[in-house]
């Protein structure tokens, strides 16, 4: 007898926790946007949610991110995303919100989440959510999608992808005249299309230059895992690769890291070069020889303001490419990269754009 | 009635209870510390997964994986070994299912999609297999050969995928013709991807059970499991046992592989990373008690806590990176229940008291 009242004691435990649970519902709606706000401000959470809904102009549109497996907090693409959202909130008070994807089951839910959740816009953000954006764009016509880097049929998606061959070209060829040992390395993420644009734009740059370079190129397979980065680069600087050009997201954070700490420990000075934000604000001048930036932020700023404006159209597809200034090199370029060598490189970029010059994409 | 006081009142049960609510407490605290609302950030939780229908039936997606695996690795625990590779079993698995889905798509469905799962279900089992038979005949400890059987499994299913099935100009296999969706059931879980695949585990749990309660097959098993030398004493062929145990693990963590390719993404990825199935499995299997219908609680259980996370950053703005530490620390308290003993050890001394006097 006693056991069952000690397991009766356990049960109502269990059910106190989820019914005050259940009951706090009304409150979490309230609180959410407060949150939101005070988490991206990365603060207390106390201090800025009083503050900005106050100074924040209204606007009731709501605009949901999904990211990939990589998160917000990658230090290149879906930050770069998500960082425009975030423009966006303190410009005109649109509520945002993002969900992080932990496998790539996660997506269709994900985007379901927003979709369902009556969100005005909801982001894809990546070529792995191509698939699972399509089908949650096609179950729901009235919904609004936009995706990056993907191409998705559908009335109601705007897809934007990106040249990245024509801006990787640009920083190959500083690549390939600021190099000493003639070597140069490339590591991608994954090998899809969008990758492959990356390394074939940045060989060409690289030959197109400096014919006795030497490109090696490795794919780290995963767009998370700083650790295989970091072995990677190590790989790569050891066989006399002087400067990498990391396209893996967080992978390259790893390779950062690595040729940060071979400039600290004083051997030959190696460079990375960055990829999709200017990254030498994030990781210094002292390794990042310039950076290819893909103005993520620029796409998804336009498209959702394009939302906030009642002029969303759907089922285009934008490429932005060196000419929409969608893909190029940062203005703290100049720290690092010669003179002569950005001339050379506001050259090619004049070629490129009047057509003298095709850059291969795969 | 007295079977059910019976079930419930043994303290093997109220272990792992007591290790979620202290999980939940420990989540609550660490949510408290970062600045979040631990109430509001729960019941975000639960309602993520009971929203909507559409939500119950992906939760219901996401804990059927979960259930293979956690049987898989239950079945080869209570045989005495480690089946730490169910993750590469579930890859394989999900390969066999594509290979045969696609390479065979000319079949009538009612052959195809039998034949798929039962592809799968024979090649998980033989991966599984491979290792105990390397155990059985040549000593090599389970442990070592299934880690590396993982990866093996990885890199040969993305090779396949690569070179056999590949849909141009992306990273995934092209649509795999045999499906395991209920399609019927599309309407009242709306469009939630529910697959045949749980009633397989449901199943799975139930052969699991009368398997090894119930037959005399079973019976040597759980005496091997127990233990080897006494049940080679007793004129039992461990190492035969070892292998069969491991092939049954195997086909458990192989249909997982059949479950996802056919039932939630009718193709199959190239993974970067294992996704991660059967490691949660060994969490799964040691919360069920390694007992089929435990198993079966648990996984329930987990996959709730695995889909609901989302909701918690949804509902109540709590980042990712501390939904991982709660679910982390719901885990680490089932994973040691020693701690949970020693805090529920008061009542036990308490209760001799009692009797004595």
């Amino acid at each position: 007898m006693k056991k069952v009242y000690k397991l009766s004691l356990v049960m109502m435990l269990v059910f106190t926790v989820i019914l005050a649970g259940c009951g706090n519902n009304n409150n979490t709606a309230n609180s959410g946007n407060n949150a939101t706000e005070g988490s991206n401000a990365g603060t207390a959470t106390n201090a800025p949610a009083t503050e900005t809904p106050a100074e924040a102009p209204k606007s009731d549109v709501k605009v949901g991110l999904v990211t990939d497996v990589g998160g917000v907090n990658d230090k290149s693409f879906n930050q770069s995303a998500w960082e425009a959202l975030e423009a966006l909130n303190t410009e005109s008070g649109v509520e945002i919100k993002y969900l992080q994807s932990k496998s790539n089951a996660d997506y269709v839910p994900n985007l379901n989440q927003f979709v369902k959740g009556g969100y005005d816009l909801t982001w894809g953000i990546g070529f792995d959510l191509g698939d699972a954006l399509k089908e949650v764009a096609l179950a729901n016509p009235d919904a609004k999608l936009a995706i990056i880097d993907s191409v998705v049929d559908a009335p109601n998606v705007e897809s934007v992808t990106f040249a990245e061959n024509e801006g990787s070209f640009l920083v190959g060829v500083v690549a390939g005249l600021t190099t000493k040992t003639n070597k140069v390395g490339f590591i991608g993420g994954m090998d899809s299309p969008v990758i492959k644009r990356f390394e074939v734009g940045f060989k060409a740059g690289v030959e197109a230059v400096n014919p006795n370079a030497e490109v090696t190129i490795m794919y780290a397979g995963a767009y998370d895992k700083p650790d295989t980065g970091k072995s990677m680069a190590a790989t790569l600087y050891n066989a006399g690769n002087d400067i990498i050009f990391p396209a893996a997201g967080a992978t390259g954070n790893g390779v950062f890291n690595e040729a940060k700490s071979r400039n600290d420990a004083g051997g030959t000075k190696v460079w990375v070069i960055g990829v999709d934000k200017d990254q030498s604000l994030e990781f210094g001048d002292d390794v990042t020889l310039t950076s290819m930036i893909k103005r993520v932020d620029e796409a998804v700023k336009k498209v959702s303001q394009q939302v906030v404006d009642g002029t969303f159209e759907g089922g285009k597809t934008t490429v932005l490419s060196l000419k929409d200034n969608g893909v190029g090199l940062p203005e703290t370029s100049k720290a690092n990269v010669t003179e002569d060598i950005l001339a050379k490189v506001e050259e090619y970029k004049q070629k490129i754009i009047s057509g003298e010059i095709t850059v291969p994409s795969e | 009635m007295h079977r059910l006081k019976k079930i419930f009142a043994t303290d093997s049960y109220i272990v792992p209870i007591v290790a979620v609510i202290m999980g939940f407490i420990v989540g609550a605290i660490v949510m408290l510390i970062g600045g979040y609302d631990p109430i509001a950030a729960y019941s975000s939780l639960f309602q993520r997964v009971f929203g909507s229908s559409y939500d119950f039936g992906e939760a219901i997606r996401e804990m059927t994986p979960l259930m293979f695996t956690g049987l898989a690795v239950a079945f080869a625990f209570r045989s005495g070994m480690f089946n730490i590779g169910a993750d590469g079993q579930v890859l394989i698995g999900m390969t066999a299912a594509s290979l045969v889905g696609i390479k065979l798509s000319g079949m009538p469905t009612y052959l195809l999609v039998p034949l798929a799962v039962i592809a799968a279900g024979l090649a998980g089992g033989l991966w599984a297999g491979f290792a105990g038979y390397l155990k059985a005949k040549r000593g090599i400890n389970e442990v070592i050969t299934t880690i590396m059987l993982n990866w093996i499994a990885l890199y040969l299913s993305n090779y396949i995928v690569k070179n056999f099935l590949l849909l141009e100009g992306q990273n995934r296999s092209v649509d795999n013709p045999a499906s395991m969706s209920m399609t019927f059931l599309a309407s009242a879980f709306d469009n939630a991807r529910i697959h045949w695949g749980t009633v397989l585990a449901l199943a799975a749990a139930t052969f699991f059970y009368l398997y090894l309660w119930k037959t005399k097959q079973g019976y040597e098993m759980r005496a091997v499991g127990f233990n080897p030398h006494a049940a080679e004493y007793a004129g039992m062929n461990v190492g035969r046992n070892v292998v069969k145990a491991m092939f049954i693990s195997g086909v458990f963590a192989g249909l997982a592989g059949a479950g996802e390719v056919l039932g939630v993404f009718h193709y199959q990825s190239i993974f970067a990373a294992s996704p991660g199935y059967g490691f949660d499995g060994i969490a799964v299997a040691l919360l069920g008690l390694t007992h089929p219908f435990g198993v079966i609680l648990a996984a329930i259980l987990y996959g709730m806590l695995t889909y609901g996370s989302a909701g918690m950053s949804f509902g109540a703005d709590v980042p990712p990176e501390l939904i991982r530490i709660v679910i982390g620390s719901i885990i680490f308290f089932i994973a040691a229940q020693g701690i949970v003993r020693w805090v529920l050890k008061p009542f036990y001394f308490k209760r001799k008291k009692e009797k004595v006097s």
